[in-house]
This record gives structure tokens, C-alpha cells and sequence, in this order.
């Protein structure tokens, strides 16, 4: 090949792509069609949900759930702190009094009904700064699309989380809360209140009490104060946590 | 130490002043420093303090600086002197950190379990520690602990744990209810409220002692963990438990009451109320409740509709009037609203044309309604004989009444007036009933001789009439067992000694009953119906009255009614809240009048309950709304009216006992009224006749002879806690109720050889029997025994003859022979 045709063909090379860049850049068309072109070589934006969902942010606030403890017992004791903060008022809780048979979380109270309107949620959060148990926490689940009013009401099946693998679902005896001794507040504020049959025990029946034992021994959990391990076992004779304060 | 006197009631030399804050105000003498603070606007912190309790200092909490004193001063047990200087925590340094300290000291025990406390949120402990306290605790032991929570009654739990020993349950357990069943044992750290070892708290008014707690160590079972102050609906109400007229506040959530407590109203029941009013509440809701209008078909009951209810009763009603005037009768029981009381009467007047009308259940005397109707005009439509002026009486006669089962609150006013200046309270009557611990002497009658006791009470110079005589405005109070011209003797003996008089009936409808003119021969504000004038002014308003019922004799109250019906003179009986075939005063002659008339012609029960008289009786039963679920009026024992706003929804297809009438009335082809405003109108046009006719002569003595044989006269008393229909469903509150027994004087148990707790069969007319325990009172004249009225099963009405009289036999039960040896 000669110089000349070399040349003849650069130079229409050159030709080329100067009538090319100036297509793509000076023409509208061009300018048009050059955005194709440019985005075929950048990575891509979109996510493809929902077949790859992507993380969200680390403190992302999503829908709400209710924990448990290790043995499977309910934190939420429904004191309705959180309906009180709700500031759109999407929470509803009933009360209710654990037995000696059913027995849901520890102390007298637990939440017989437990509901979350997320017409009105605007999961800002303020319900579980209010929780004094942790009971109710904010996961980074975000799918709560209903395609009805009344399926965007969860309710307390719905919230609360599965027990975990040591536990078993509420509701629990009496008995077997108390055999485990576990120390569900981390400090010794309060114990399982002791009840008899189902209805209250008459202060009658407890005259003992009343006359000089501050509290009976054996309805401590014997955790000394301080240890704040929550796998107190019920071994010792309570002399470290007795009721000194008397 | 009683309490302050009112403001406003001093003369200016009886004024004190002082400063405080920097502020001078001039108090009457002898208030509190913490109740002058109040005046200039300063809430001093307290927990023990209470108005209408004793000063006791307990909790420390409202410490404030007194120039010239080197220690803090308590402020709710000084009183004020002349130029003190007192600065509260606002300006002393002193006093604040002495607040702080006295809570922090009381939070040292306290397990601050607010989150599951019914308290937390209306928690004056909780308030004032964020308002007053100190951020943080130098606690870091274990706190106290007891078993938590205790029942010291049924309805009202104890929790030791949160209590601040602020002495308020128990000082109104002996200050105002007086039955010191609650009280404070142990000492120092170990201090705590506890019951007596027995005997668990059974006071009629221990749900005043949860709503004082200033702490969440009382509270109640019924409303335990129902639900918190921010989401209750709040709605002022009147109580319709019994003739009181206590204010109550009805608290709710999603359209059911939660929960009801007292409302302050000095004038009436100052701040307390008794636990029916408080707990009885959920009646409303029980299974019993009628819901739906319900027809009889072929001997069964089925729902039906208002509109084919309502025709059935017009035809009923049509086929009576063609067969003759005035065959048809409305009884209502003691539940009725003033504006359903004076429809009802309008009602049975000029649309059903009958004279046949009555408000009453028990048997009154003939004389009772004219009387009080004499008392309703004098008083002029105000309230006559007022709570205060009980309070204020040196002498108080009481009569036929025992105010603690009938009406709760009068009793803590009679306690109040005996307490606070030893009042001097006569009773009247066969016995001395739970009046026993206060009264001051004892005219003990036989049943039903009330009236000769009272009218010679004045006279002599016997020490009670040398009292009543004295200085001060007697007070005379006549209830529903004083035999016939009671109330007339009892309003000549007022007349003579300068005092007032009142008649106390037990059920809240009573009073408004009678001033609508609803018992034979009466018409509405005092008036009757023999009078042409009288019956003139209420012609004006409700048009012309049917000419037959000129002249005609009124009935025998309710045994009139029913003994016509039971002869076949009444083709249809509306009965609204009556249920007759418990609550009649003879059994007997209700269930032979209610047969005859089922048989032959049509019962309509207009009620809340499916009430015994509706299920066996009823051809048309309509459901009618309760005192939360309207608006409306009562008129309590005074004859002061107070009004009512519905609190919550009533069941769909109830309506009020009016707008029934009314549309009765409508199907009749009569337009009455077309709004609750439109009845209050015509009452407020209609009012009381100007002049009160003059008081009946007094009649003979009534029906209640001597008994024949060794048969004994009971006195039928009911028990505030019974099986009434509206304490269905409150089993906590039943649960605290007086054991049901028979009252048996000392000399009839010797003579019968009863001993004090045995079980009797008590025999009445007909052979019924009811087999209760006996308590020997001393204070019972001998042939009389008491008996409870509705609180057995069957009820003692059963016992009765069909002049409704109880007279009894008694036979031990015998014990098997090998217990007994």
C-alpha cells in the first residue's frame, strides 16, 4: 500500500469521526442519541427490586416488632407508653393480668392486644425511645404495602417475633418462670407477683408477711445486686440478697 | 383539727393576714398555711393532705420556711397566724431542697414500676417528683419488697411496695366512711396498710379510698389494667344507683365505660360516692341486656321490630279503650329520668286515659304521695331540706330510713354532722339499722307506729324534745318504711320546732316520679287531680284530660293497680324499669295480676335487663337506654335536679324510655314532644303549684296490725348491695356485699330458742320459705324481725300477703343428728 493511500484513508478516518463528534455533539439528534451511548458504559443506577433488595441504611427506621427474652416470654408488659408518645396516634394496647397459669411477660402485666395502624405510622420512632423494655423495637423492614385499610393494621401475632430457639411461645406457667430464675430487668426491681388459683390471695392469707419478713426469701431472685448476670441459678441460701434494707 | 371554715363566710375581724412569697392575703382564721398558698396561686407538693380530711402531717412532703421558725414547717397542719412571712419553694431555698429531700426519701422505697401501675399518668407521686424532686437518687440498695399485689376486699387490691404511708385510706376509713377496717400496723420501714386478720375491707365506700391514693398502692380490680388516663373519655354524670344524686364522672374507651368515680359536688356528695354507684357499671354490658325489641309469638319470645312492637301495644291499647276508659296501667320502677317520668305521665293521662299510674315498687301509703306533693310545692320547685342543712342541724330525726343501705351518701353526711359537732341523731323506727354507732337516741316503735312516735316527739320535756327545741334548725328525714302520715307527722314536728323536713326515698327515679305527677291522683309539680284549678293549669299545657278521671277515687297506689289487674280490670300493664315480679312488694298478688293480665290482655316491659317479669310475662319487650348512654335529668332526695350527657353508645336499637313513650304515643295519633328541650320546657312551664294544698290528715294506722298468732312483723329492708338488676355482671362489687340474714331481737331469739348465727327457716304467707342465717340485734323491738328484701333467692317479696305485710314464723333449721353430736 502507498503512503498516499494511507493517507487518503486516515485522513477519511479522521473525517469520520470529526463527522461523528460533530453528529453527536452539535446536532440535536446526536446530542440525543449520545446519551445511550455514554450510560452503555457507566455502571448502572436502578436496583433491580425486588429481585436484589438493597440494604438500607444502618439506622434505617422501618416496621416495628415485639421482643422476647431468651426462655420466650413477651417484654412488652402493656403499660401503652408508646400509644402515649405515638404522636399519630396509630397504636393501640389493651392491658391485661398475667395469671398463674398463662403468664405472657414477667410481672402483673402484659399486652392482651397489641396493635399497629400503619395508615397513620409515620415511623418516626418516638414509641420505641418510649418503651422502658426494649419491647418494641424498629426493624429495617420496609415491605408493609397492603392493598386494604384494614391490612395495614398489624396486629400482635403479626409483631411479635418468633421465639427464639431455646424458648417456647407465651404463654408460660408460673411455675416453669419461677424454676428458671431467670432475672428478666437486669436489676432486682421487680419478681413475678405470687398469686394463688388465678385470683388475687387475700392479704388474710399471708399474715405472716405482714408481721416482720420483708419479703420471703424464696421469692427473690437470688441474684446478688451488682453480679448483673441474668442466669442467676437458685442455688444459694439467699444470705447475700437478703432483704437488708429493712 | 376540723376543717377550715369556708372562705367568704368570715366577717373581716375574723380575717387573718399574712404574707406569702412576698404576696399579703387575708384568710379566715384558722386555715392552713398550704390552703392560703392555694389562694395566692401556690400548689404547695403534698400527698397526705386531702380538704375534707383531718390534718395529719404524714408524708413531709409540703415543708415550707416560716420567718422566725429555724426549721422547715409542715403547711398542712399550721394553721395561719397574723403577719407571718411564709415562703414556699418558689422563694426559699430551705423549702425546696427540703421538698426534694422528703421525695427522694419517698421514692427511696418506691419500685417505680409506673409502666405497669394503674396510676401512672394521673400519679400525683409521679407529678410531683418531675415537678419538685430531684433528678437523681443516692439509692443503690435493694428496695423493700412484698408480695404484690394483696386483696383487701374483692374489688380493691393493695400494693405495700408503692404505698408513701400518707395515712389517707385509713383516716377516711375512720374520719368519714367509719369502718375502720383498714389501718396502719408495723412501725418505721416495716409500716404498711394492712386489713385485720379476718376481716377483709367490706365497706360500702372503700372505692373512695383507691381514688384518693395519691400513689398506686390501692387500686381497683375492675379496672385493673384496662386502661390509661389519656385514652379514657371523660364525661360528667349523675349516679342513678339511688336517690343521692351523687356527681360521678363515667370514663370510657371505644364506647364502653372503663371505669366511674366520684365528682366533686360540695353540695351533694362533697367528693365521695359508695361503690354501687362506682363499680355497678357493668350491667351495661351484661348478657342480660335487652337489645332488641322482642314480641311474644306462640308462648315465645322473638326479636321483632320497633315499629311492629309499637302497633301491637296501639292495638292493644284501642281494643282496651273500646271496651271501656281508663283499663289500662303504667307503672315505671325507681330507674326513670325527670323527662321520661312527666312523658309518662302526659302519656297515661290524656293518650292511654288512665288514673291507673305509679313510680313506686313497695306499697306506699296512701297518704305518702299527697304529702310529699304538699312538700314539693312549699319548697316551690328549689331544693327543700338540703345535704348541708343535715350537716349544719343539731338534732337530726331519722325515720323509717337506714341511710347506709338506702342512700350512701346521706349517711356520710349524718356522719359528718356528728363527727364534726356531735349532731344529735334520734331514730325513729322498730330499729337502730347501721345507724348504731352514731345515734344518740332511740324511740323504738313497732313497725309502721312511726307516725304517733314523731308527733309526740316535740312535746313533754323529755330530753329529745328539750333538743329539738334548742338552738339550730332541726332536720327531719322520713323514709320509705315510716308507717302511713309519717311524713305528715314528721312535717308537723318539723313545723313546730323551726326545721326542715324531707322525704328520702331509696331509688333515683322516686323524686322525679312523683314531681311528674306519676302515682293515682296526682298530676306533675305538686298538684292532683281532684283540684279544678290544678287540673286547669295542666290542661293548658297538655290539653284536655278525660272527663272519667274527674272525681274518680285515686287507687291504693300500686296495690290498687295490681289488684285491679288481678281482677281483670286492666287490659294492658306498661311497666317501664318495674320489674314486678321481683321487685313488687307482695310477690303473690304481682304474679297473679301479672298472669291475669298476660292471659287475657298485654304486658309491655320497656327495661334494660331481660327481667324476670319479662321473660315469664312480657307480650312486647322494648329496650331502653341506660343513665351513661343518654341525656337526661334526675331528681335526687332534696329535689335538686341535675342533668345527665350520655357517656357512651347505647345498643342500636335501644332508645330512651321518652322517645318510646313518645312514639307510642305517636302510633295513638297524639303528638307529644318532639325533643328532650320541648320536655324540659313544658316542666319548666308547668312548674310547682304556687300554693301547696294543705298535708293530709293523718290517717289511721295502716295495714300494719298486729300479726295473728306467734307470726312476727318484718320490717323488709333492702341491702344496697342485693340481686338487683343493675349490679348484674359486677361480680367484684356483689362479692363485698353484707351477708343476707335475719334480724331477730333478743327477746324472740330467747323465747324461739334461736341462737346468733344459726340457720332459721323463715315461713311466710303462703307457705314460701327462706332459709337465712340469724343476728341477734339487741337493738330490735321484740315481734319485729328484719329481713333483706331482694338479696335471697326468692326474694323475701315472696313472703308477703297481698297487702304486701311480711309476717313470719321462725323454725331453727334442724341440725343433722351427726354434726350435731
Amino acid at each position: 500500500m502507498t503512503l498516499q493511500a494511507w493517507l487518503t484513508a486516515a485522513g477519511g478516518a479522521v473525517a469520520l469521526v470529526l463527522l461523528g463528534w460533530l453528529a453527536l455533539t452539535r446536532t440535536v439528534l446526536g446530542r440525543g442519541l449520545a446519551v445511550p451511548l455514554r450510560a452503555m458504559f457507566v455502571k448502572p443506577e436502578t436496583a433491580s427490586y425486588p429481585e436484589a433488595p438493597r440494604p438500607t441504611a444502618p439506622r434505617f427506621h422501618g416496621r416495628h416488632q415485639l421482643n422476647r427474652y431468651a426462655d420466650g416470654l413477651e417484654k412488652c408488659i402493656g403499660c401503652e407508653l408508646c400509644a402515649w408518645a405515638c404522636p399519630a396516634d396509630a397504636i393501640f394496647v389493651q392491658g391485661g393480668d398475667n395469671t398463674e397459669e398463662q403468664r405472657f411477660s414477667p410481672g402483673e402485666r402484659y399486652a392482651e392486644d397489641y396493635q399497629i395502624n400503619y395508615n397513620r405510622c409515620i415511623l418516626c420512632g418516638l414509641c420505641i425511645e418510649a418503651c422502658p423494655t426494649r419491647a418494641l423495637t424498629m426493624t429495617q423492614e420496609y415491605e408493609i404495602a397492603a392493598d386494604s385499610r384494614e391490612g395495614l393494621i398489624w396486629t400482635k401475632d403479626m409483631l411479635l417475633v418468633d421465639p427464639p430457639e431455646d424458648g417456647y411461645d407465651t404463654p408460660h406457667t408460673d411455675r416453669e418462670v419461677r424454676d428458671r430464675g431467670l432475672n428478666y430487668y437486669g436489676g432486682l426491681a421487680v419478681t413475678p407477683p405470687t398469686r394463688k388459683g388465678g385470683s388475687f390471695a387475700p392479704a388474710t392469707a399471708a399474715p405472716l408477711q405482714r408481721a416482720g419478713a420483708v419479703v420471703p426469701r424464696r421469692e427473690l431472685p437470688l441474684v446478688p445486686p451488682g453480679t448483673g448476670d441474668a442466669e442467676g441459678e437458685p442455688d444459694g441460701d439467699g444470705g447475700s440478697a437478703g432483704a437488708g434494707d429493712a | 383539727m376540723s376543717a377550715p371554715a369556708a372562705p367568704g363566710a368570715a366577717s373581716a375581724e375574723d380575717l387573718v393576714t399574712l404574707t406569702i412569697d412576698g404576696e399579703q392575703v387575708s384568710v379566715p382564721k384558722g386555715t392552713l398555711i398550704i390552703r392560703a398558698a392555694e389562694m395566692v396561686g401556690t400548689i404547695v407538693p403534698r400527698f397526705c393532705d386531702h380538704p375534707l380530711l383531718d390534718p395529719v402531717g404524714a408524708c413531709r412532703q409540703c415543708v415550707v420556711e416560716v420567718e422566725g421558725q429555724p426549721k422547715p414547717v409542715m403547711s398542712c397542719t399550721v394553721p395561719v397566724a397574723e403577719d407571718m412571712v411564709v415562703r414556699t419553694h418558689l422563694t426559699s431555698a430551705m423549702a425546696r431542697r427540703g421538698q426534694e429531700g422528703t421525695l427522694e426519701l419517698l421514692l427511696v422505697n418506691h419500685p417505680l414500676d409506673c409502666p405497669m401501675c394503674d396510676k401512672g399518668g394521673e400519679c400525683p407521686l409521679q407529678d410531683q417528683a418531675l415537678a419538685h424532686g430531684a433528678n437523681q437518687s443516692r439509692f443503690l440498695d435493694q428496695k423493700r419488697k412484698y408480695e404484690k399485689p394483696v386483696a383487701v376486699s374483692p374489688q380493691v387490691l393493695l400494693d405495700r411496695e408503692r404505698c408513701v404511708l400518707c395515712a389517707r385510706c385509713t383516716r377516711f376509713s375512720e374520719q368519714i366512711s367509719g369502718d375502720p377496717f383498714i389501718e396502719l400496723f408495723e412501725r418505721g420501714a416495716l409500716e404498711q396498710v394492712a386489713i385485720y386478720e379476718d376481716e377483709p375491707y367490706h365497706s360500702y365506700f372503700s372505692g373512695n379510698t383507691i381514688q384518693i391514693c395519691p400513689v398506686g398502692a390501692l387500686t381497683s380490680t375492675s379496672y385493673r389494667f384496662k386502661a390509661r388516663s389519656f385514652d379514657v373519655v371523660t364525661t360528667p354524670s349523675v349516679c342513678d344507683g339511688c336517690s343521692a344524686g351523687c356527681g360521678q364522672t363515667v370514663q370510657s374507651r371505644r364506647g364502653e365505660v372503663q371505669r366511674q368515680l366520684a365528682r366533686t359536688n360540695m353540695d351533694v356528695n362533697e367528693a365521695w360516692n359508695c361503690d354501687k354507684g362506682r363499680f355497678s357499671f357493668p350491667h351495661l354490658t351484661h348478657a342480660q341486656r335487652l337489645t332488641t325489641p322482642m314480641e311474644r309469638v306462640d308462648g315465645e319470645l322473638v326479636p321483632t321490630t320497633w315499629s311492629r312492637a309499637l302497633a301491637r301495644v296501639a292495638d292493644a291499647v284501642r281494643a282496651s279503650q273500646d271496651v271501656g276508659p281508663g283499663r289500662t296501667a303504667l307503672v315505671s320502677g325507681g330507674r326513670l329520668a325527670d323527662e321520661d317520668a312527666h312523658v309518662a305521665a302526659r302519656l297515661a293521662r290524656t293518650v292511654l286515659g288512665t288514673d291507673l299510674v305509679e313510680h313506686r315498687t313497695r306499697f306506699a301509703p296512701a297518704d305518702e304521695a299527697p304529702a310529699r306533693a304538699v312538700l314539693l310545692a312549699r319548697a316551690g320547685g328549689a331544693p327543700g331540706l338540703t345535704y348541708a342543712d343535715v350537716e349544719h342541724a343539731p338534732v337530726i330525726v331519722v325515720a323509717g330510713l337506714d341511710p347506709e343501705e338506702e342512700v350512701p351518701v346521706l349517711h356520710l353526711r349524718l356522719r359528718k354532722a356528728w363527727r364534726q359537732h356531735r349532731a344529735r341523731i334520734v331514730v325513729v323506727g322498730p330499729h337502730l339499722g347501721t345507724l348504731d354507732g352514731i345515734a344518740w337516741r332511740r324511740v323504738a316503735t313497732a313497725p309502721g307506729a312511726e307516725p304517733a312516735a314523731l308527733a309526740a316527739l316535740a312535746y313533754g320535756d323529755g330530753e329529745i324534745a328539750a333538743a329539738l327545741r334548742g338552738d339550730g334548725a332541726p332536720a327531719v328525714l322520713v323514709g320509705e318504711r315510716a308507717g302511713a302520715g309519717s311524713l305528715a307527722a314528721g312535717t308537723r314536728l318539723a313545723e313546730a320546732v323551726g326545721g326542715g323536713v324531707a322525704f328520702v326515698p331509696r331509688r333515683a327515679g322516686d323524686a322525679g316520679g312523683l314531681a311528674a305527677g306519676l302515682a293515682p291522683g296526682l298530676l306533675p309539680g305538686g298538684r292532683l287531680l281532684a283540684d279544678a284549678a290544678d287540673r286547669a293549669e295542666v290542661e293548658a299545657a297538655w290539653g284536655p284530660l278525660p272527663a272519667h278521671l274527674d272525681g274518680a277515687a285515686p287507687v291504693d297506689g300500686l296495690r290498687g293497680i295490681l289488684a285491679a289487674a288481678a281482677d281483670g280490670a286492666v287490659d294492658v300493664l306498661l311497666l317501664a324499669g318495674a320489674d314486678l315480679a321481683r321487685d313488687a312488694q307482695s310477690a303473690a298478688l304481682a304474679e297473679r295480676a301479672l298472669a291475669r293480665v298476660a292471659g287475657a290482655g298485654t304486658v309491655v316491659v320497656q327495661d334494660l335487663a331481660l327481667t324476670e317479669t319479662a321473660a315469664r310475662y312480657a307480650d312486647v319487650v322494648l329496650p331502653v337506654t341506660a343513665t351513661q348512654e343518654r341525656d337526661g335529668a334526675r331528681t335526687d332526695w332534696e329535689g335538686r335536679a341535675q342533668r345527665f350527657r350520655r357517656a357512651v353508645d347505647a345498643p342500636e336499637l335501644a332508645q330512651d324510655d321518652w322517645e318510646a313513650f313518645v312514639q307510642l304515643a305517636a302510633v295513638l295519633g297524639h303528638r307529644l314532644y318532639g325533643s328532650l328541650d320541648a320536655i324540659r320546657a313544658e316542666q319548666e312551664q308547668l312548674g310547682v303549684r304556687a300554693a301547696a294544698h294543705p298535708l293530709p290528715e293523718a290517717a289511721s294506722a295502716g295495714s300494719t296490725g298486729a300479726p295473728s298468732g306467734d307470726a312476727l312483723l318484718a320490717v323488709v329492708r333492702p341491702l344496697l348491695l342485693d340481686g338487683g338488676t343493675m349490679l348484674a355482671g359486677a361480680d367484684d362489687l356483689r362479692a363485698t356485699a353484707r351477708a343476707a340474714t335475719v334480724g331477730v331481737s333478743r327477746a324472740d331469739a330467747a323465747r324461739l330458742g334461736i341462737v346468733d348465727g344459726a340457720d332459721v327457716t323463715v315461713t311466710g304467707a303462703g307457705g314460701a320459705t327462706v332459709t337465712l342465717p340469724t343476728a341477734v340485734l339487741p337493738d330490735l323491738v321484740p315481734g319485729a324481725v328484719v329481713l333483706p328484701r331482694t338479696s335471697t333467692e326468692p326474694p323475701v317479696t315472696r313472703l308477703a300477703d297481698e297487702d304486701g305485710v311480711v309476717a313470719v314464723t321462725l323454725a331453727p333449721v334442724a341440725v343433722p343428728a351427726e354434726v350435731g353430736a
